[in-house]
C-alpha cells in the first residue's frame, strides 16, 4: 500500500513537472514579479551602480517589460547569469527573460530550447590593444596573447577569424569578464576580444582609456537579443513588442517629458494607439491598454533609455551608429504599429 | 533461506527496484521536456567541430577538431595537473609534517604557521592570489627575466629549451629501462642476502649510481644525441622551447600548498600516533635515528597517513575545477565553453561527473593497495 502511495506521488511528480510550464505571463502575473536575466557586470548594459541598483541598455529593457505589465518599473528581480548560464536560465525557468547582451544565432534560435524577440543592439566584435604595439589591424596580431570570455560566441568568431586569415594566436579563456579585462590590464595579453561595446565600456574601467584602441574593423556580426524560452509564442510577443514600442516612439518623437501631452492632444493616429488612446493593443497581448504610455512616461523612449546609459553623457560616450534609426543611418527598425 | 531472511531480502530488492525506477522515470521526463522544447539532447555533437581555442594541449590539437577532441584535452589537463600537484603537495605535506614534529623550535613554528594559514584560507582566493602575484611581479615578455641560459621568466609564463632527440637516442632510452630493471634486480637480491645473512647493503646509493651512470656512458658513446631547441623572443611572444603558462603555473603552486598544509597535518598526526615507547625502546638497543625513523616510525605511521592523504587526493582533484577562474583550460573550463556554444548542459555534467569519479575511484583503489601492503601483517 506504502509503495502504491510512493508510486503514485512519482508519477504525479514527473508528471508536474512535465507541464509545469503553462503560461509565462499568467506565471508572472501570479508572481507579482518579473525575474530578469542580466549580465554579472557589463557597464552600460547591465551593471549595479554606486547604490547597488542595476543601470544600463539591457536592465531597462527588463524595466520596461515588468512596467508594461505591472505599471511599475520595480516590479523586477534582476538575476545575474555567467555567460553559459544564459540560455539555460530560460530553458528552466529560472528567469522569465533573459536580456544580457546575447548574440542571436541560429543554432541558439533553433536547437537549444530559446527564442529570441527583436534586435535591441547591433553590435559586432573586435579588438583593443595598447596604443603603444602601433596595431592598426587585427591581422597584425599573429603570434599575440589574446584574452578572451568563456562560453560565447566570442571564442567562436576568434578561431575562425585566425583560421581564415592564417594567424596562430594564442587564446587565453577566462570563465569571467572581469577575469579576462583584469588579466588583459596585468599585460597577460596583448589584446582582449569581445563585443565592441563592451570593449569600449571596459576602456573607461582602464587606468589611462587613452593608452588603449579598438579596432575600427568588426571580424564578425553580433545582433543582441533578448531572448525567452522556446513554444509560449504570446510571451515571446509581448516581450518583442515592448521593444517595438520603444523603438516606434523613438520614431514619433514620444518621450517621457511629453507621454502626457502627446496622449491628449495629438493627431497621429499611430502616437493613439501607441499610447493606448486608441484601439485595443494592449489587450492584444493580454496587457492593459495603456500599457505602452506607462512604459514611455516611466522609462522614456530607445532613444532615452541609450543616450541615459551609453550616449553621450555617460563615460562610454558611445555613438547611435548602426543603433540609430534608418533616417539617421542606422538600422534600428520596428514593424508597423497597427 | 528463513522467512526473515527472505523478507528482508524482498525489502531491499523492492527499495533497489524503486531507486532504479525513479532514476530512469526521472531521465525519461527530462527527455521528453527536452525534446517537447527543442532542445537538442544526446552526445551526438562531440563529433562536431569545435572551434574552441585551447592553449595548453598535451596532445595535437588545433580548433578545427571536434568537441570530442577538445572534451579529451581537458581531461588530460586536468589529469595532468592532479598526477603534478599529488606529487608536489606530498612532497610539501611530508616537509611540513615531518618539521613540525622536529623539536627544532623555529623549525616547528615555521611549519606550525604554514599550516594554520593556508588551511584557514579559501583556496579559490589562494589561487586568485598567486595569479595576481604572477601576473603582476613577473616582467613582461620584453623584459623577460633569463633564470638560466635559455630559460625565461616572464608574465607570459616560464620558457625553458625543449630537448629534441635525435638519431640514436632510442638507445638512451634503452640504457634507462635496462637500468630501472638492473637497480630493481640489484634491489631484491640484496633483500634475499640480508635475510639470509643479515648483512645490509647500501640499496638507495647503489641505484642511484646504477640508474645515473648507465643511461650516462650509453649517452656519451652514442655521440650525445640530444639537442635543445631554445626559446627565442620574436614578435609579440616567445617562440620554440618549452612553456609552463602561468595559469597552470598559478594553479598548480596553488593547489600544492593548499592541500599540502593538509597533508602536513595527516603526517604530524601519522607519526605522533606511533607509541613512544616503541621509539625509546629502540633507541635503549642502540638503532641510528636514521634506522628508527625507516623502521620504526615510518612503516606504523603511514597506517594512520594513507586512509586520511586519500581523502585529501580526492578533495585536491575536485578542486583543480577552480582552474577556470585563472584562465587554465581544464576540463570544466572547456565543458563551460562547449556548454554555452551548445546549451547541452547536462550531458556535459554527466561526462564531467563521471571523469571525476573514474578519477577519484582510481585513486582510492591504488590507495587502498598501498594501504593493505602497510597494514600489519599477522603471522
Amino acid at each position: 500500500m506504502k509503495f502504491k502511495n510512493l508510486f503514485m506521488a512519482g508519477t504525479f511528480l514527473a508528471a508536474s513537472v512535465a507541464s509545469s510550464f503553462a503560461g509565462t505571463l499568467e506565471d508572472v502575473k501570479a508572481r507579482g514579479i518579473l525575474n530578469c536575466g542580466v549580465s554579472e557586470g557589463v557597464p552600460g548594459f547591465s551593471n549595479p551602480d554606486a547604490s547597488g541598483n542595476w543601470a544600463g541598455l539591457d536592465s531597462d529593457i527588463c524595466r520596461a517589460v515588468a512596467t508594461a505589465i505591472f505599471n511599475d518599473a520595480n516590479k523586477v528581480n534582476f538575476v545575474p547569469l555567467a555567460s553559459k548560464q544564459k540560455i539555460l536560465a530560460v530553458v528552466t525557468g529560472q528567469v522569465d527573460l533573459t536580456s544580457r547582451t546575447t548574440t542571436w544565432t541560429m543554432k541558439r534560435d533553433t536547437k537549444e530550447g530559446v527564442d529570441f524577440t527583436t534586435i535591441v543592439f547591433y553590435d559586432g566584435q573586435s579588438f583593443m590593444v595598447r596604443k603603444s604595439t602601433g596595431i592598426a589591424d587585427a591581422k597584425q596580431l599573429n603570434g599575440a596573447s589574446i584574452c578572451v570570455t568563456a562560453g560565447t560566441t566570442t571564442e567562436l568568431n576568434l578561431t575562425d577569424f585566425a583560421a581564415s586569415n592564417n594567424l596562430k594566436i594564442e587564446a587565453v579563456v577566462f570563465e569571467g569578464k572581469k577575469e579576462a579585462v583584469n588579466a588583459y590590464k596585468a599585460g597577460r595579453c596583448d589584446a582582449l576580444t569581445t563585443d565592441t561595446s563592451q570593449l569600449t565600456a571596459f576602456r573607461t574601467t582602464m587606468k589611462d582609456p587613452a593608452e588603449h584602441v579598438i579596432l575600427t574593423k568588426l571580424i564578425s556580426k553580433e545582433p543582441l537579443s533578448p531572448l525567452v524560452r522556446h513554444g509560449d509564442n504570446k510571451w515571446k510577443d509581448l516581450v518583442t513588442w515592448v521593444i517595438n514600442g520603444l523603438i516606434t516612439a523613438e520614431e514619433l518623437g514620444v518621450t517621457q517629458a511629453n507621454a502626457v501631452d502627446m496622449l491628449k492632444s495629438s493627431k497621429n493616429p499611430t502616437v493613439q494607439r501607441l499610447l493606448g488612446g486608441s484601439g485595443d493593443f494592449g489587450p492584444y497581448i493580454g496587457l492593459e491598454k495603456d500599457w505602452m504610455f506607462n512604459v514611455i512616461s516611466k522609462l522614456g523612449n530607445y532613444s532615452e533609455i541609450y543616450e541615459r546609459n551609453l550616449g553621450k553623457s555617460t563615460p562610454l560616450k558611445m555613438e547611435r551608429g548602426a543603433n540609430a534609426l534608418p533616417r539617421d543611418g542606422g538600422l534600428l527598425y520596428a514593424p508597423a504599429f497597427r | 533461506m528463513t522467512i526473515r531472511s527472505f523478507y528482508s531480502f524482498a525489502l531491499q530488492f523492492m527499495f533497489m527496484a524503486l531507486v532504479v525506477w525513479a532514476i530512469y522515470a526521472l531521465m525519461v521526463t527530462t527527455k521528453a521536456n527536452l525534446e517537447a522544447r527543442d532542445v537538442e539532447s544526446g552526445f551526438g555533437f562531440l563529433s562536431q567541430r569545435a572551434g574552441i581555442p585551447i592553449n595548453v594541449s598535451l596532445i595535437d590539437y588545433s580548433p578545427s577538431d571536434t568537441y570530442g577532441r577538445a572534451f579529451l584535452v581537458g581531461i588530460i589537463n586536468t589529469i595532468y595537473t592532479a598526477i603534478v600537484v599529488i606529487i608536489l603537495a606530498t612532497i610539501i605535506g611530508v616537509l611540513m609534517g615531518v618539521a613540525q614534529v622536529s623539536g627544532n623550535l623555529l623549525i616547528t613554528k615555521i611549519a606550525e604557521t604554514y599550516v594554520e594559514i593556508l588551511r584557514n584560507v579559501p583556496v579559490l582566493l589562494i589561487l586568485l592570489f598567486i595569479y595576481g602575484v604572477v601576473l603582476a611581479g613577473l616582467p613582461s615578455v620584453r623584459l623577460a627575466w633569463e633564470f638560466f641560459p635559455d630559460g625565461f621568466l616572464t608574465q607570459r609564463g616560464v620558457y625553458f629549451p625543449r630537448p629534441v632527440p635525435l638519431k640514436g637516442f632510442n638507445l638512451v632510452i634503452l640504457a634507462m629501462f635496462a637500468a630501472v630493471v638492473f637497480s630493481v634486480l640489484f634491489a631484491r637480491w640484496a633483500k634475499n642476502k640480508k635475510n639470509q645473512t643479515g648483512h645490509t647493503l647500501p640499496v638507495i646509493r647503489t641505484n642511484l649510481v646504477i640508474l645515473l651512470v648507465i643511461p650516462a656512458v650509453v649517452f656519451l658513446l652514442a655521440g650525445q644525441p640530444l639537442e635543445w631547441d631554445a626559446p627565442v623572443l620574436r614578435g609579440f611572444n616567445f617562440k620554440g622551447g618549452m612553456k609552463l603558462t602561468p595559469e597552470f603555473v598559478a594553479l598548480v603552486l596553488g593547489l600544492s600548498i593548499y592541500r599540502g598544509a593538509f597533508i602536513a597535518e595527516n603526517v604530524r598526526s601519522g607519526i605522533l600516533a606511533v607509541p613512544k615507547g616503541e621509539i625509546e625502546a629502540a633507541k635503549a638497543i642502540g638503532l641510528s635515528p636514521n634506522r628508527i625513523i625507516r623502521s620504526i616510525t615510518l612503516p606504523q605511521a603511514l597506517r594512520t597517513i594513507i586512509p586520511a592523504t586519500t581523502n585529501d587526493y580526492a578533495s585536491l582533484v575536485k578542486d583543480s575545477s577552480l582552474a577556470i577562474a585563472i584562465g587554465f583550460a581544464d576540463m570544466v573550463s572547456i565543458g563551460g565553453t562547449m556548454i554555452g556554444q551548445n546549451g547541452q548542459a547536462l550531458e556535459v555534467i554527466a561526462i564531467w561527473m563521471a571523469v571525476y569519479l573514474t578519477i577519484n575511484l582510481i585513486i582510492s583503489v591504488l590507495m587502498n593497495l598501498a594501504n593493505s601492503k602497510f597494514q600489519i601483517v599477522e603471522r
